[in-house]
């Protein structure tokens, strides 16, 4: 087990912007057929890990290791030829185009008409059909345009078009962040699918409720820190929430808010406005 | 990879059916066009049937429709991509001045002329792409300066060399009889001269509804229009896409032209000026999105079939000319509103359809 060889790696992997460190000493590897989950707080540093995965930013200092092999991403499509494949919270879908115009965006099949070259539309509406359908999704109007369609089939549409196109490693930024329970657990079936084909999929959420079902082995960063580096069978569920919930920040958090509770409000020392606004109701 | 099938629920699978031949014909682009289209024929046909149903009504509407035709479906490629231009209509200016003054003044044979004005002309589109993409400045501002730029040289230019504000006698230049065979001759049928300009504008909407529907090209230009930044990460050159659409409607510009200056034999400094906005108008009517990302060049042929309608068919009913301007304010309000209505129509649909698959 530990001698495996990891599809991608970072080792001491800094950041920083300007003065400001976003990113300290990170190292992490992330195994083919598996699915890693990068957990965080709001500005734990999993952007800045995530865009420097997928070649947006270049570490400050680090290795960056593909396949065993060190590697520079100057860009997203560097990052994509290697079968490197993010899809981001805004999907790079485009709402007003169909699913199949966006499903082949920049790789679309082509036929010959004599010496011109014309879009195999025919073609494309028939593999979108049946790769949705083998992620069940039926499609009956391929020509429907994508934003009109549910959050949940969105992301199923930007994570099929990854692995049709030969992703070895998928980047999933917060794909359940703004779902439903049902569409949530829609992009948690297409994960599960994805890593049975052998991809090393890196799945970033803030909630240990989406990670802990799918998860072999989790990350959890902190102020631009790794806290924690764990296999699945090291940790259980409430070790995970805990260690999310940041642990003893959070049982401060909540002795403080008793304490504010049993304090009268104009003892606090309320902006002005507030007081106001309770004087008038 | 097992596919295993899902059935649908009994008793749905009709209603999806149904809510598929809604949708499909709310969805079609150019609706909002052609019923306008429909309501401005029906109405002139009522008031003026005399004329309209004659084949020489359909003449005279046709004429004025191409050229501005041709404009609106280059206006209409730029729209879906994204961005405007305000130097369209002060460009069949230029070109017509260029051609003109290298012609008359220097005795070149027109041919080259022309050669000159369109590499001109594809320049100045060129940098107009170049500077909205660069610096990333609405191209609205952009391009309105390019067309006070060339509307100042225009007659600048023009009064310098001439010391008037147009430039004559070009039919007195070497290969002006083929240029008018090419660009804008009269051809007879039934009796009826047809302008030559028909020919190409049919040609040009034809071969641009492909690009647009039928190549990759037509993909990346809705794409680039629809959210640039996804279209390039991608692998769209969204850049050179831009580029390519300003190159086009300069070249439309030039077409344009030398339609004009075959016709009329002269060039007139002020030419153009005032019609970017009716070629906006005409993309707008047929279906274009002020905000990029959707449009029909279809569309946009029947925004100028009306725009050509309405003109002819005030004269023909003997309204008071001057309203003109009026009738096609409204005709674009009211085409905008039905276009809105469709769009949000055909959503509403396949919203509730796809709320149907997940959660029923």
């Amino acid at each position: 087990m530990a001698t495996r060889q990891p599809l991608l790696e970072v080792r001491n992997v800094s950041k920083m912007f300007g003065s400001v460190l976003a990113l300290s000493n990170v190292s992490a590897q992330f195994y083919a057929g598996e699915v890693t989950c990068l957990l965080g707080d709001n500005g734990a540093g999993k952007s800045t890990l995530i865009k420097i995965l997928s070649g947006v930013y270049q570490p400050t200092e680090g290795d960056y290791l593909f396949e065993g092999k060190k590697v520079l991403l100057n860009s997203p499509r560097e990052a994509l030829a290697l079968g490197i494949a993010t899809v981001y919270q805004d999907l790079s879908l485009i709402p007003l185009m169909s699913v199949w115009r966006n499903f082949f965006l920049g790789a679309e099949p082509e036929k010959r008409l004599g010496p011109i070259k014309g879009y195999d539309i025919d073609f494309a509406k028939r593999t979108v059909r049946e790769v949705l359908g083998h992620m069940g999704i039926f499609i009956r109007d391929p020509d429907q345009p994508v934003g009109t369609m549910s959050g949940g089939e969105r992301q199923s549409i930007a994570i099929s078009r990854a692995i049709y196109f030969g992703a070895k490693v998928l980047i999933l930024d917060e794909p359940t962040a703004a779902l439903g329970v049902k569409q949530a657990g829609m992009v948690l079936h297409h994960i599960v699918r994805a890593k049975q084909r052998g991809l090393a999929v890196i799945f970033i959420t803030h909630n240990p409720n989406h990670a802990w079902p799918v998860g072999d082995h989790f990350i959890i960063l902190r102020r631009g820190r790794v806290l924690g580096d764990y296999r699945r069978e090291e940790l259980t569920q409430a070790d995970l929430m805990n260690l999310m919930a940041g642990g003893e920040d959070l049982i401060k958090l909540q002795q403080e808010l008793e304490a504010l509770l049993k304090q009268p409000l104009e003892a606090v020392g309320e902006p002005a406005h507030v007081q106001e606004a309770v004087g008038a109701g | 990879m097992p596919a295993k099938v899902v059935t649908a629920a009994p008793g749905t699978e009709e209603q999806l059916v149904q809510v598929g031949l809604v949708r499909s014909v709310f969805r079609r682009v150019e609706i909002g066009a052609l019923i306008g289209a429909v309501a401005v024929w029906l109405l002139f046909a009522a008031v003026a049937p005399g004329n309209w149903l004659s084949v020489t009504g359909v003449a005279r509407i046709l004429d004025p429709a191409s050229t501005l035709g041709i404009m609106a479906i280059a206006v209409a490629l730029l729209m879906i991509g994204g961005e405007f231009d305000l130097s369209t209509g002060v460009m069949t200016g230029t070109t017509g001045l260029i051609a003109g003054l290298l012609s008359t003044r220097l005795g070149w044979n027109l041919w080259p002329a022309m050669f000159v004005a369109l590499v001109i002309a594809l320049g100045i589109g060129y940098v107009n792409g170049l500077m909205v993409t660069r610096t990333g400045l609405p191209s609205f501002i952009v391009t309105l300066a390019t067309f006070f730029v060339l509307r100042g040289a225009n007659v600048g230019i023009t009064r310098l060399v001439t010391e008037q504000v147009y430039v004559g006698g070009i039919d007195k230049t070497q290969g002006f009889d083929l240029a008018r065979l090419v660009f804008n001759t009269g051809i007879d049928v039934f009796g009826v001269e047809f302008r030559s300009s028909i020919i190409w504008w049919v040609v040009i909407a034809v071969l641009a509804s492909w690009v647009l529907l039928r190549t990759k090209y037509g993909s990346w230009i809705f794409a680039v229009g629809g959210d640039a930044n996804a279209a390039r990460n991608l692998g769209v050159p969204a850049t050179r896409v831009k580029i390519a659409l300003f190159m086009t409607t300069a070249a439309a510009g030039w077409l344009v032209g030398m339609m004009n200056i075959a016709r009329l034999r002269s060039a007139v400094a002020s030419q153009g000026i005032g019609q970017e906005f009716v070629y906006i108008i005409a993309a707008t009517i047929g279906g274009c999105l002020l905000t990029g990302g959707y449009g029909s060049v279809i569309g946009a042929s029947i925004g100028a079939i009306i725009f050509g309608m309405a003109q002819v068919g005030i004269v023909f009913a003997g309204w008071d000319t001057d309203w003109f301007y009026s009738f096609l304010g409204v005709m674009l309000l009211a085409a905008v509103l039905v276009n809105n209505y469709t769009r949000r129509r055909a959503q509403e649909i396949s919203l509730a359809a796809a709320k149907a698959r997940t959660e029923g």
